[in-house]
């Protein structure tokens, strides 16, 4: 039997993916004080997790129903279409960033950097660096997280179709894979040399994970994520979490992790969604869901608006997010690198992109009320 | 409609906030920079807690009470020498090997360098070994981790380059310290550090070998003003006065983690 899809959005996914967006674009802007509010100096997950968590989500609940209505072959071509959408995306701010950097080449010169300089060296072989970035080999900072979206909407029909079926062996299939990532050292090679800096291998398991729950399994799980027991680890876990990555920011803390302890945890692996990671995320989700019914007034109060019409428009506004990184550190390195400068562009970045996420909402209501007007 | 009045908040929400931000940065304009240290302050200072850690040096004492020797030995890529005929004295070698010769005066203090543009810290283990035949170092100072960021080197590669050579140098009987990348803030965007200077933490607690955090220790110059690091210049000045303070910096790490304050007192009475 087919899993219900539900039919009306859920406000928290467009609330805490656009969250989300704002925090990635935080800390994206190197050496930034105001990166300290976000979620990454608290606990081992971070902004990243939420974001593909929630994209997941969020295909699965549209492209479900589409897959449901209109067949595989209809649907299947809907979602490699998104993935197109994204690539183009990504190669348009691969662009950009190949523009700061030549800029960047011609105008700094220290004798102190010599060395740093030789990045710049891609830039006298556009031929090898653009066809590896055409084929999502060369990926330069900051530019990993769409590429790994690609990937997974490119291959997410086929675990669509079978989510739809079986979602318990989809889930399974997913875990399986990433098993064997960990205990293979599977990763998609890169340019010029190592993997993938967010696995596709390993963070599938995620981007699925939350298509499960999108399609009925969120509801499967209701009785464990109402459980004291659940919410008690979940919270403990969370303490754990924060009371370490503490340790790792005031460096007298450090030696108060025992080092049996430390030898287990560390290296905490972003490439391959370290375990901890994806605990970490998961007993947020869950204390979340927990606190913020679907139905929470606050959803529809104009205070978290800003952040849900941002994640409404992830994909723009992520693109966005990237290039304003690129452009606040240009305006630090610029013009100051200090704290007021840090606090204004994130600030000014944050509502830029609002007024963005706003633009595009008001430009999606106008069209359609035309349209519908012409209709009748 | 419903949301119309959100909007409207919103957008004067907006506007506010852009306001807010205009007067703030015009306020800052007029207030002079306050991240200009003090005439008296060093340049130079760094905080403790970047420079000491838990990692120690075991054997140099040994080699300065006995033989009245301590042979350093730099094994790393472009950023450990300065180009131009005075480069080698002023870069943070040869600024450290001074440091320690006044500080020790009856000790045989030598500080060399192997350091060649573009090698990752798996090249560089490749020639350890015949590195430490030729200089049978008591302490090598291993700066690495830049190359294999810029080139993307697989992160456990490096992880396992760098335990093999912290191997290699304890099996020749040196004392060893990790020194990670510099801080630039220049090209922060386009070389992505964070990763593989976790991996050199890592490596260095695991190890318990001192971490000299270069990166950190810039960062903070740069941030307190110390040193502007954004500066485009083709002029030396600004690097040899980085390296001084990096040459000062190490010897402190090295008479903290080696434990030779104690020494001095005992030889200078």
């Amino acid at each position: 039997m087919a899993p219900a899809i539900p039919t009306d959005r859920d406000l928290r996914l467009d609330l805490f993916r656009g969250l989300a967006l704002w925090l990635i674009y935080l800390d994206h802007i190197p050496s930034n004080i105001v990166a300290w509010v976000t979620i990454r100096n608290y606990g081992f997950s971070d902004a990243t997790e939420i974001f593909i968590f929630i994209s997941g989500f969020t295909a699965a609940f549209v492209y479900g129903r589409a897959m449901r209505d209109y067949g595989f072959v209809v649907s299947s071509a809907r979602i490699l279409k998104r993935a197109w959408q994204i690539y183009v995306a990504h190669i348009f701010l691969f662009v950009i960033y190949m523009g700061q950097i030549a800029y960047v080449a011609r105008g700094f010169q220290n004798p102190l950097y010599a060395e740093e300089m030789n990045i710049l060296e891609f830039l006298q072989q556009p031929d090898i660096t653009l066809v590896q970035a055409l084929l999502l080999k060369f990926k330069p900072v900051n530019m990993d997280v769409l590429p790994l979206y690609i990937v997974l909407m490119g291959l997410f029909p086929p675990v669509l179709w079978l989510l739809l079926r079986n979602g318990t062996l989809a889930l399974a299939l997913s875990a399986l894979l990433y098993a064997l990532t960990w205990e293979f050292g599977w990763n998609l090679p890169a340019y010029p040399g190592g993997g993938w800096f967010f696995n596709p291998l390993a963070w599938q398991l995620l981007f699925v994970f939350g298509a499960w729950c999108a399609l009925g399994g969120a509801d499967r799980l209701r009785w464990l994520l109402r459980s004291r027991v659940t919410l008690t680890i979940a919270a403990a876990y969370l303490v754990l979490a924060f009371f370490i990555t503490l340790t790792w920011h005031i460096p007298g803390l450090a030696p108060l992790v025992p080092k049996w302890l430390a030898e287990h945890i560390y290296p905490i692996d972003k490439t391959n969604l370290d375990v901890l990671r994806f605990a970490h995320f998961l007993a947020l989700a869950t204390l979340t869901v927990y606190f913020i019914p679907r139905d929470w007034p606050p959803l529809r109060s104009a205070w978290l608006r800003p952040a849900i019409l941002c994640g409404q428009h992830s994909l723009e506004i992520f693109c966005l997010g990237v290039f304003l990184a690129f452009a606040a550190h240009f305006a630090k390195v610029e013009v100051s690198p200090g704290i007021p400068m840090q606090v204004a562009v994130s600030i000014l970045g944050i509502a830029v992109m609002i007024a963005v996420a706003w633009l595009l909402t008001w430009y999606k209501g106008a069209t359609t009320r035309k349209a519908a007007m012409g209709a009748g | 409609m419903r949301d119309v009045a959100g909007m409207r908040r919103m957008r004067a929400g907006i506007f506010g906030l852009v306001a807010g931000i205009v007067l703030a940065a015009a306020a800052h304009a007029q207030v002079p920079d306050a991240a200009v240290p003090l005439p008296e302050s060093d340049p130079c200072d760094v905080p403790g807690y970047l420079l000491f850690g838990e990692g120690t040096l075991d054997r140099i004492a040994k080699s300065i009470k006995e033989h009245k020797r301590l042979n350093i030995l730099v094994v790393g890529s472009g950023s450990s020498v300065l180009p131009g005929p005075e480069g080698v004295a002023r870069s943070y070698p040869g600024r450290l090997e001074d440091r320690l010769r006044q500080r020790f005066p009856q000790v045989a203090v030598k500080v060399g360098a192997v350091a060649k543009s573009r090698l990752t810290a798996g090249d560089m283990v490749e020639s350890l070994e015949r590195v430490l035949l030729e200089h049978k170092p008591d302490l090598v100072i291993w700066q690495t981790g830049t190359v294999d960021a810029m080139r993307g080197i697989d992160p456990e590669s490096f992880r396992v380059a760098l335990d093999e050579g912290v191997d290699l140098i304890e099996d020749s009987g040196a004392d060893v310290i990790l020194m990670n990348m510099q801080y630039s803030p220049r090209t922060e965007t386009m070389i992505s550090l964070g990763q593989y200077a976790d991996i050199m933490r890592v490596v260095a607690r695991d190890r318990g070998v001192p971490l000299f955090d270069r990166r950190e220790i810039m960062r903070h110059w740069n941030d307190n003003g110390n040193f502007d690091l954004n500066l485009g210049t083709r002029d030396l000045a600004v690097a040899f006065k980085v390296h001084e303070c990096l040459g000062r910096a190490l010897a402190s790490l090295i008479i903290e983690a080696a434990h030779l304050d104690e020494f001095k007192r005992g030889a200078t009475q």
